[in-house]
């Protein structure tokens, strides 16, 4: 042994996880809703979803470049941030404003705060709640093959019409990219479960408090589950590391608060859908809930 | 028998398989040894010989007349060479008594020798445990008869013997359990009857199976001793992990697991409790684990403390090509070494050798929120916070949110994917807040 021993402080030894073993297992979870997406809305889909990738991924090397950071793109937060962000656009957004959205989600959303690990907002959802205001009438033109169709969610807000379950929970009908099958993105979510990689503490929470308040409330608790985005959400986007709590009991108060505020914008509310508005909002209150849900430490007396 | 364990906590790999299967055995006699003068928790002790003393192996060569230290002895017979400073396995330079070893040993402590407890009672254990210099040999090094010096205020119904051996690679206490299981047990009630306690605990982590079946061979006439299968589990052998564990009892912050009616100690502690009784033998020599990749023969070996640990290391093949570093203890607590020029003490318990291969350049990355951290950390702490507030002087803060129950045992930064040094930023943050209450006195 000729070389130099290295000395640094302790533990010696580390766990195999990486930030970017995370950011690609969550690309691969979410690879099933990108399927169910081409078999539902064909070659459409790919431009929709390779487009916003695109975007997010240019976007992020752009600033790292301006800001003199090293360049991280293949760290895959922003190809996630990208892919989110594409699951949530209509089939038939313009492929120029898909990629303005991902513009805005890297850019407002998450390099402006310093980049990754600083952004207080889901960022894929920064870019959608933009793209919502500025474009309106593209982010709700919902067309399957060629026909346009309201989503199971404007049906019933506007017209009281129900879609069949079955239909909703795999997949058959209108609505965003990735929002339609449910299926597909359980099976992600299951992935990163067995990963280690997700806590499950906000989606139970979220979906639980959405079954129960609009059962509660008299209307059909199973077509409030699978319509819309709430499995995209409360699965992929509330669970997002970064902006969401990191307390066990935090984790829970965030689900079930965004919960009650999709229910409360789905039936009293101007829009049909609810969920991106419900987890950008808890998002905010997140440094509020990990101050006043720090766990009690082993032997502290309060 | 349903293993036990607290709540949280890691699974690092173990490794242990490299020498738990390799018997105990005693490493060549030094030719020379460096006896640091400090391998306590306490007060600094006064030398007691000088230049070109004769001493015998088993003699006093360090003490004081404060209640917390351990005094030293010398490790081998030979002539008091020189008093020189040293850089101990901790990396604090403190003064050393180097001895040239004689032709021969001739053990000399002044302790006697007795068959059994009963003619002993709580103090004059108490005495024995101190004069023959005995500390916590898990690492801590903190005075064992302090530890069951207990206040008339308190009362302790548990003396829990620590055989979890947690870290990985070391099989130390291990080897010392299958080996020795009547000497632990023999120390256990030294113990007990020290402390006043009328009951005995050993906890053992399931990935031992051969020290459980041997300790539990060893009490099966004992009724006031069990064995404890525990978890495996990092850090399952810390001292609130365990008597959480074992005891469902929570050490309150700030307090001692005398509070809670428990002392806990080492099995190799019980070990050399057992020897100072019986046959008058203070803490001169201990068992060590060289072990690791970069290690050509990893084995246990028996040595005189003083050793220099570059000797125990060419005992053991020596290092291999690759070597890269060179750690005393284990991978989760235990220290790298700049080089093997050190001498070995009354806590080191391991040498780890790893290879380049397995010491990886951790470049840390923005923190991500996972939350693995608060996720892992045995006390219920949020590491990701508390470095933050390290990172700010943020004084009262990290007072508030507790960062000085921080045990400092690694779990958030081995489970962290950014791979941030957590716990050297909790340690920073503990040193902030003990500087505040310093400059408050």
């Amino acid at each position: 042994m000729n070389n130099e021993l290295i000395v640094t402080s302790s533990p010696h030894v580390r766990a195999r996880d990486s930030v970017q073993k995370i950011m690609w297992s969550v690309v691969i979870a979410l690879l099933p809703a990108v399927f169910a997406a081409v078999y539902f809305f064909k070659a459409r889909a790919i431009s929709v979803i390779l487009t916003a990738v695109a975007g997010a991924v240019l976007t992020e090397y752009i600033f790292q470049k301006i800001r003199n950071k090293k360049i991280a793109v293949k760290d895959g937060s922003a190809v996630v941030t990208g892919l989110l962000l594409a699951l949530t656009l209509p089939p038939s957004i313009p492929l120029w404003t898909a990629f303005f959205g991902s513009v805005v989600a890297i850019g407002l959303g998450k390099q402006v705060f310093g980049g990754i690990g600083q952004n207080p907002f889901n960022p894929a959802l920064v870019g959608r709640a933009f793209l919502t205001a500025a474009y309106p009438v593209l982010m709700t033109t919902w067309t399957v093959d060629g026909v346009s169709s309201a989503t199971p969610l404007s049906q019933m807000k506007m017209d009281g019409i129900a879609t069949d379950t079955w239909n909703l929970f795999v997949g058959q009908i209108g609505g965003s990219l990735g929002e339609t099958s449910a299926l597909a993105l359980l099976l992600g979510f299951a992935y990163l479960l067995y990963k280690g990689y997700v806590n499950w503490r906000i989606p139970l929470a979220m979906v639980g408090t959405v079954f129960l308040g609009t059962f509660a409330f008299g209307v059909d608790p199973i077509f409030h589950l699978f319509a819309g985005g709430l499995m995209l959400g409360a699965l992929f986007m509330a669970t997002d590391m970064v902006s969401s709590p990191t307390t066990k009991l935090g984790r829970w108060i965030f689900g079930i608060g965004a919960g009650l505020l999709v229910v409360i914008i789905r039936l009293w509310g101007g829009y049909p859908e609810g969920v991106m508005y419900s987890i950008l909002l808890m998002n905010t209150a997140v440094p509020l809930i990990n101050r006043y849900t720090r766990p009690r430490s082993l032997g502290e007396v309060r | 028998m349903k293993a036990l364990t607290f709540k949280q906590g890691i699974h690092p790999e173990y490794n242990k398989d490299l020498t738990k299967d390799k018997p105990l055995k005693n490493a060549k006699r030094p030719e020379e040894v460096i006896i640091p003068l400090k391998q306590h928790i306490g007060a600094p002790l006064k030398v007691l010989v000088s230049k070109g003393d004769q001493v015998d192996m088993g003699q006093k060569i360090a003490d004081s007349d404060s209640f917390v230290c351990a005094p030293i002895h010398a490790s081998v017979s030979g002539t008091v060479k020189e008093i020189r400073k040293v850089t101990d396995p901790g990396g604090n330079i403190v003064d050393a008594v180097v001895i040239e070893a004689a032709e021969e040993d001739f053990l000399n402590s002044g302790l006697e020798k007795h068959e059994s407890l009963d003619q002993l009672d709580a103090a004059q254990i108490r005495k024995i445990i101190r004069e023959a210099g005995i500390v916590g040999m898990g690492g801590a090094m903190f005075p064992t008869h302090v530890k069951v010096s207990v206040p008339d205020d308190k009362n302790v119904d548990y003396v829990i013997l620590n055989g979890a051996e947690c870290e990985p690679y070391l099989t130390v206490d291990h080897r010392v359990m299958v080996e020795r299981p009547k000497s632990i047990v023999f120390g256990l009630k030294a113990l007990m009857k020290a402390a006043s306690a009328p009951k005995g605990i050993i906890g053992i982590e399931e990935n031992k199976p051969e020290a459980i079946e041997s300790m539990q061979d060893a009490v099966k006439d004992e009724e006031n001793i069990e064995v404890q299968a525990l978890e495996t589990k990092y850090p399952q052998g810390g001292e609130k992990m365990l008597i959480e564990a074992i005891l469902g009892r929570e050490v309150p912050a700030g307090g001692l697991p005398l509070d809670v009616g428990v002392v806990v100690n080492n099995t190799s502690t019980a070990a050399a409790v057992a020897d100072a009784i019986r046959d008058g033998k203070p803490l001169y020599e201990r068992s060590i684990s060289i072990t690791g990749r970069g290690i050509n023969s990893p084995q246990n070996l028996i040595y005189r403390i003083g050793t220099n640990i570059g000797d125990l290391v060419e005992e053991a093949g020596g290092l291999k090509e690759d070597a890269a570093k060179v750690i005393t203890g284990g991978p989760m607590m235990g220290a790298a070494q700049k080089h093997l020029n050190i001498p070995g003490v009354k806590g080191t318990s391991g040498i780890l050798v790893l290879v380049r291969d397995e010491v990886e350049d951790y470049e840390p990355s923005p923190c991500i929120n996972c939350a693995k951290c608060v996720d892992a950390c045995p006390m219920f702490l949020m590491p990701t916070q508390l470095v933050n507030y390290a990172k700010n002087d943020m004084v009262d803060e990290l007072e508030e949110w507790q960062v000085l129950s921080c045990i400092e045992c690694g779990s958030c930064s081995f489970v962290c994917p950014a791979k941030i040094p957590l716990v050297h930023h909790l340690r920073l943050g503990k040193a902030q807040v003990m500087a505040k209450k310093r400059e408050e006195n």
